[in-house]
C-alpha cells in the first residue's frame, strides 16, 4: 500500500502548525501499535490484540478505537440493508411463486421489466429517486441517517426510530427495487421446473387444493436454491451497499470503509474486513441451520 | 435428360430444410424477447464503435455551463464546464463496453480454467481448485476492488487495469457452476468411451465436454458483462475508476461531483445510466433465450397444457353423483 499511517498523521500535525520531533514520531508509532519486528511478529501481535477485542486505533476518527467506530456504524447498515434485503427477498419470492404458477399471466410478463431494474446501476436509481422524491416533490430528505438538526440522540425513542425510518426510506427503496427482480426470476424459473415434476401431477391427481399444491408441494421445493442465494446476499449485507451509502451520505459501514480507504486508515480497513468476513460466515451458518428446517432431506444424512 | 435436370434443381432446395445443421440447433429460436434484446444490444454496440468518430471533442470546454438539451447544437445539453454531454456519452459508452467485454472474456476463461479443468482432472487438483474458488467467492467483491483501486496510483489506472481487477473478483461463482456441470459430464458413458478409445485429454475436454458447456458459459459471459459494466460504474462513481478515459461511470462521477442533482441538471446524469440500463436489459433478454436452451422445461408451458386435461367442477360433481348411486 502506498502511504504510511504515521506519515499521514505527522503531515496533518505539520499542517496544523504543530512541531514534530523524532520523539513525537516514535510516540505515534507506538500508539498505532506498529513499527518494530518482522511482519510475522507484527501479525502475531495483531492476532493477540484481536483475541482481547482490541482492533487498534482509527486514524479517520483519531483517537477513537476501531471497535468503537465500527460499533457506531454497524447498526445503521444492518438495519437498513438487512431489512431491505429481507423485504425484497420475501416480496420477490412471493411474486416469483405466482408468476411461475400462472405462466403467461400479466405477472409473468412483468419479469423482464423487473430484470431491467436489476440491470440499472443502483446508485443511478438512487439519484433518480432523489431527483424525483426530494427535489421535484420534496417528500424525503436528501441525505443522512436521521434528523440531526432536531437535537435527537441515537437511541430507542419513538421519535428517533421514526426519524431513522423516514430517512432510511429512500435508500431502502433503492435496494429493494434493484434486487427484487433477481429473486423473482430465480423463483419463477425454479417454480416452472418444479411444476413439471411427477409428484406435482400426483398431488393434483389426488385432488388437493391448488393453494396446497402451490405452497407445500411446489414452492417449498422451488425455494431451496434461492435460500442459499439469500445466505450469500445476507452475508454481503454489511459490504454490499457502499455506493448507496455514499449517495445518501448514510452513516454506515460502507461509508466508513470508503473513508478508511481514502485516508490510508489500515487499522479501520482491517476491522471492517474482519466484520464483513464474520458476517458472511455467520449468515452461511444461519442459513445452513434454516435449510435443515425447510428441507428434511438434508437432515436425514 | 429432363429428369436429371429436375433432380439437380431439387437437391439444394431440399437439403437445408430437411435437416438443421448442428450449429443451427445450438442457436436459440427467434422469440420477440430475443429479437428486442439483440436489436437494442446491436444498436448500442454499433454506437460505441461509430459514435466517437462522429461526435465532437468531449473535453472541449465552453462558456455555456449547464445548458439545457437542444441549446446551440448541444443535443443533450452541457456540463458545468460547458462540455457536450452527447459526445461524452459516445466516448463513455465505448469505454464501458470495452471494460464489459474484456472482463467477460477474462472471467469466462478464468472460470473455465478453474471449474472445468479442475473437475475433469479430479483428485488433489480438483480439491485445490475448488477450495481456491470458494475462498475467492466469499471475498466481498466491491470492497476488495475499492482497496485495489486505491492501491494503484491514479495516473497509472487505465481501462485495462480496472478490467483485470473486476475480472479477478467475478469469476468464482461461474467456476462453481461449471465445476458441478463438468463433474456430471465427465462420468457420462460417451466420455468414458472416448477415454477408453485413447483420445488425448485436451481433445476430450475441447471436443467432448466443452460443447455441452457452451450454453452455460454463454449465459455466464453475458452476466459477466453486465456485472462488469455495473461494477465499473460503481467504482468510477466513487472516484476510483480509470483515469484519463471516459466511461459511463466517470460521467456519473463528474455529474455527482459538480452537484448536478441539486442544480437540476438531469440531462447530465440520466442519459449515462439509461444507456447502462438499456444495455443491461438487452443482455438479460438475450440471457432469457439462452436459459431456455439450457433448461427445456422453461420452454413449453407444461402445466397450463396439463390444465386442459382436467375436468370442470360441473363434470366432477356429476361423476361424484354417479359414484354415490
Amino acid at each position: 500500500m502506498p502511504g504510511n499511517t504515521v506519515d499521514v498523521i505527522i503531515s496533518k500535525m505539520g499542517g496544523a502548525g504543530q512541531t514534530v520531533t523524532p520523539q513525537t514520531r516514535h510516540a505515534i508509532e507506538v500508539a498505532l501499535g506498529g513499527g518494530s519486528g518482522p511482519w510475522w511478529q507484527q501479525y502475531g501481535a495483531y492476532l493477540a490484540n484481536l483475541a482481547h477485542g482490541d482492533l487498534g486505533v482509527s486514524l479517520v476518527a483519531y483517537p477513537e478505537k476501531v471497535s468503537t467506530v465500527i460499533g457506531q456504524a454497524l447498526p445503521w447498515t444492518i438495519a437498513l440493508v438487512g431489512l431491505a434485503t429481507v423485504i425484497s427477498f420475501i416480496i420477490g419470492i412471493g411474486l416469483g411463486t405466482f408468476a411461475g404458477w400462472k405462466r403467461g399471466s400479466w405477472l409473468d410478463n412483468l419479469i423482464p421489466v423487473t430484470t431491467m431494474f436489476q440491470a440499472v446501476p443502483y446508485f443511478w436509481l438512487a439519484l433518480i429517486l432523489l431527483l424525483l422524491l426530494s427535489r421535484v416533490v420534496q417528500w424525503f430528505p436528501f441525505a443522512g441517517g436521521y434528523d440531526v438538526n432536531s437535537g435527537l440522540m441515537p437511541g430507542f425513542s419513538l421519535q428517533f426510530v421514526g426519524s431513522a425510518l423516514y430517512y432510511g426510506f429512500l435508500p431502502a427503496l433503492t435496494i429493494v427495487l434493484s434486487s427484487i427482480g433477481g429473486w423473482m426470476l430465480g423463483m419463477r424459473n425454479m417454480m416452472v421446473s418444479t411444476l413439471s415434476e411427477d409428484y406435482i401431477v400426483t398431488a393434483e391427481a389426488k385432488g388437493l387444493k391448488p393453494s396446497r399444491v402451490r405452497m407445500t408441494y411446489a414452492a417449498r421445493n422451488a425455494v431451496l436454491p434461492s435460500l442459499s442465494g439469500f445466505a450469500i446476499s445476507l452475508g454481503f449485507v454489511v459490504a454490499g451497499s457502499i455506493v448507496t451509502e455514499q449517495v445518501f451520505s448514510y452513516p454506515g459501514i460502507g461509508q466508513l470503509l470508503f473513508s478508511a480507504v481514502s485516508n490510508n486508515d489500515y487499522a479501520l480497513m482491517q476491522g471492517v474486513f474482519l466484520v464483513i468476513s464474520l458476517s458472511v460466515l455467520a449468515a452461511n451458518l444461519v442459513v445452513d441451520v434454516l435449510y435443515g428446517l425447510i428441507d428434511p432431506r438434508t437432515r436425514a444424512r | 435428360m429432363a429428369s436429371t435436370v429436375a433432380l439437380d434443381d431439387l437437391e439444394p432446395a431440399v437439403a437445408p430444410s430437411a435437416k438443421r445443421s448442428s450449429l443451427a440447433a445450438l442457436l436459440p429460436t427467434m422469440s420477440p424477447k430475443l429479437i428486442v434484446g439483440l436489436v437494442i444490444g446491436a444498436v448500442i454496440v454499433l454506437w460505441a464503435i461509430v459514435g466517437p468518430l462522429v461526435v465532437g471533442d468531449p473535453d472541449a470546454i465552453s462558456t455555456l455551463a449547464f445548458a439545457h438539451p437542444g441549446t446551440r447544437g448541444h443535443l443533450l445539453g452541457t456540463t458545468q464546464t460547458g462540455q457536450d454531454v452527447w459526445s461524452q456519452i459516445a466516448w463513455g459508452t465505448r469505454g464501458s463496453l470495452i471494460i464489459g467485454f474484456s472482463v467477460g472474456v477474462m472471467a469466462t476463461v478464468l472460470s473455465a480454467l478453474f471449474g472445468v479443468l479442475g473437475a475433469y482432472i479430479g483428485g488433489a487438483v480438483d480439491e485445490g481448485f475448488a477450495l481456491f474458488t470458494n475462498v475467492v467467492l466469499v471475498i466481498p467483491g466491491l470492497p476488495l476492488v475499492i482497496v485495489i483501486g486505491n492501491y494503484v496510483p491514479q495516473n497509472s489506472r487505465g481501462l485495462f487495469l480496472v478490467a483485470v481487477v473486476l475480472a479477478i473478483t467475478s469469476w468464482a461463482g461461474s467456476a462453481r457452476v461449471l465445476r458441478a456441470v463438468t463433474l456430471s459430464l465427465r462420468n457420462r458413458d460417451y466420455v468414458s468411451a472416448s477415454r477408453v478409445s485413447g483420445e488425448r485429454t485436451w481433445r476430450i475436454l475441447v471436443v467432448e465436454i466443452l460443447p455441452n458447456l457452451i450454453p452455460v458459459m454463454a449465459s455466464q459471459f453475458v452476466f459477466a458483462i453486465i456485472f462488469a459494466i455495473l461494477g465499473e460504474a460503481g467504482l468510477s462513481f466513487l472516484g476510483l475508476g480509470a483515469s484519463g478515459t471516459f466511461t459511463l461511470g466517470t460521467i456519473l462521477f463528474q455529474a455527482n461531483q459538480a452537484l448536478a442533482l441539486t442544480q437540476g441538471a438531469w440531462w447530465w446524469f440520466i442519459p449515462p445510466g439509461l444507456v447502462i440500463a438499456l444495455f443491461g436489459c438487452a443482455l438479460s433478454l438475450i440471457n432469457f433465450s439462452i436459459d431456455e436452451i439450457i433448461n427445456p422445461k422453461l420452454r413449453n408451458s407444461t402445466r397450463s397444457q396439463r390444465k386442459k386435461w382436467g375436468l370442470s367442477p360441473a363434470q366432477i360433481k356429476q361423476l361424484e353423483a354417479e359414484n354415490l348411486k
